[in-house]
């Protein structure tokens, strides 16, 4: 690699990174949530930062610190996750031209810090201008660093905060996927599915015992988005 | 316990990853159109919302309110912080005036 290229990746890199900071902010916060129920749960803050540098998934680490109770599902758990990230497939393959032309070691190491955040903002950018994957690192990297900033100044909070209760905070959790559920809503189209998802996911909760509900709802609902006749809602919407 | 947690930990990191990684060297071969398509693109929305119904609902009437207030803002400012926020306020509120 001669110099210039090198000094090109490295703006890239801080590009990606600068461009990433408005989202960052709100990682940290919601991150901090995540610190409190953890703490409260009694994961220990070396525990809690190995799941975010390894894992580095916001919705499948809240799924996990909710279904951790002793001893733990793992089995339930690690399905959990792999449904809930069964979109980083679709996030996987849509980087594709981006990736175009790199070694395949070169694609395995920088597909780990692909998050929600730093994988739409590098999208929105690619449409416009020449980004390369090293815009999309630098994201990860500042996404990555909010992440762990939040969860261990919240990790420590929950171990200050004697009665979360009294503040709401065991609801933080429903309102964070609640306020994140809307990014997902594509209109009209969605009502009969969602509500679909609601009802699984209520009655599974009822008569179905452990976690499963989330599956139960979650590809209950999905399916009936695939198999309600496509096109009418589609010409409508634009 | 230890050991337990660290292997939910590694299992669900491993998971994550080869889902990642997995997307884009199946990039060619994946369906662009269609039902298959259509289910994947449905899945992060109906998974979050059968996370939140039954939890919504098992909190009563007050949770209920706070989850609807917690969507309607959401939808109009986009802000999941001060969505998230105003939930939490709306529960801390209800427990404050039931003492």
């Amino acid at each position: 690699m001669n110099n210039a290229s090198l000094n090109h990746n490295f703006t890239q890199l801080r590009a990606g990174f600068l461009a990433n900071l408005v989202v960052a902010a709100s990682v940290g916060a919601y991150g901090s949530v995540l610190g409190l129920l953890a703490a409260k749960k009694g994961i220990g803050w070396g525990a809690l930062l190995t799941m975010n540098l390894s894992i580095f998934a916001g919705s499948a680490q809240f799924v996990m610190v909710d279904m951790w109770l002793p001893p733990l599902p793992i089995a339930e758990i690690t399905l959990a996750v792999l449904v809930i990230n069964m979109r980083y497939l679709l996030i996987g393959a849509s980087l594709n031209p981006l990736f175009s032309g790199t070694s395949l070691g070169h694609r395995a190491l920088f597909m780990h810090l692909v998050a929600d955040e730093n994988w739409a903002i590098t999208m929105a950018r690619f449409h416009r201008q020449k980004i390369t994957t090293y815009f999309l690192l630098g994201g990860g990297c500042c996404v990555q660093l909010a992440w762990c900033g939040g969860t261990m100044v919240g990790h420590r909070l929950g171990a200050v905060i004697a009665n979360p209760e009294k503040f709401g905070l065991d609801f933080a959790f429903v309102a964070v996927f609640t306020a994140l559920v809307f990014s997902f809503w594509r209109g009209k189209k969605d009502i009969l599915p969602w509500m679909f998802t609601v009802f699984l996911a209520i009655v599974g909760e009822k008569f179905v015992p452990g976690k499963w509900y989330i599956l139960i709802g979650g590809i209950g609902g999905a399916l009936c988005t695939a198999l309600l006749p496509e096109g009418k809602d589609e010409g409508k919407e634009k | 316990m230890i050991e337990r947690t660290y292997f939910v930990i590694a299992a669900a990191a491993v998971v994550t990853y080869c889902l990642r990684f997995g997307g884009l060297l199946l990039a060619g071969r994946m369906p662009k159109t269609g039902r298959f398509k259509r289910f994947m693109d449905a899945l992060p929305g109906t998974i979050l919302l059968s996370l939140i119904a039954p939890a919504a609902l098992a909190g009563g009437v007050w949770s209920l309110l706070a989850t609807a207030a917690t969507a309607l803002c959401s939808l109009k400012t986009g802000n999941v912080f001060i969505s998230m926020l105003l939930g939490v306020a709306i529960i801390a509120l209800s427990r404050w005036l039931a003492l």
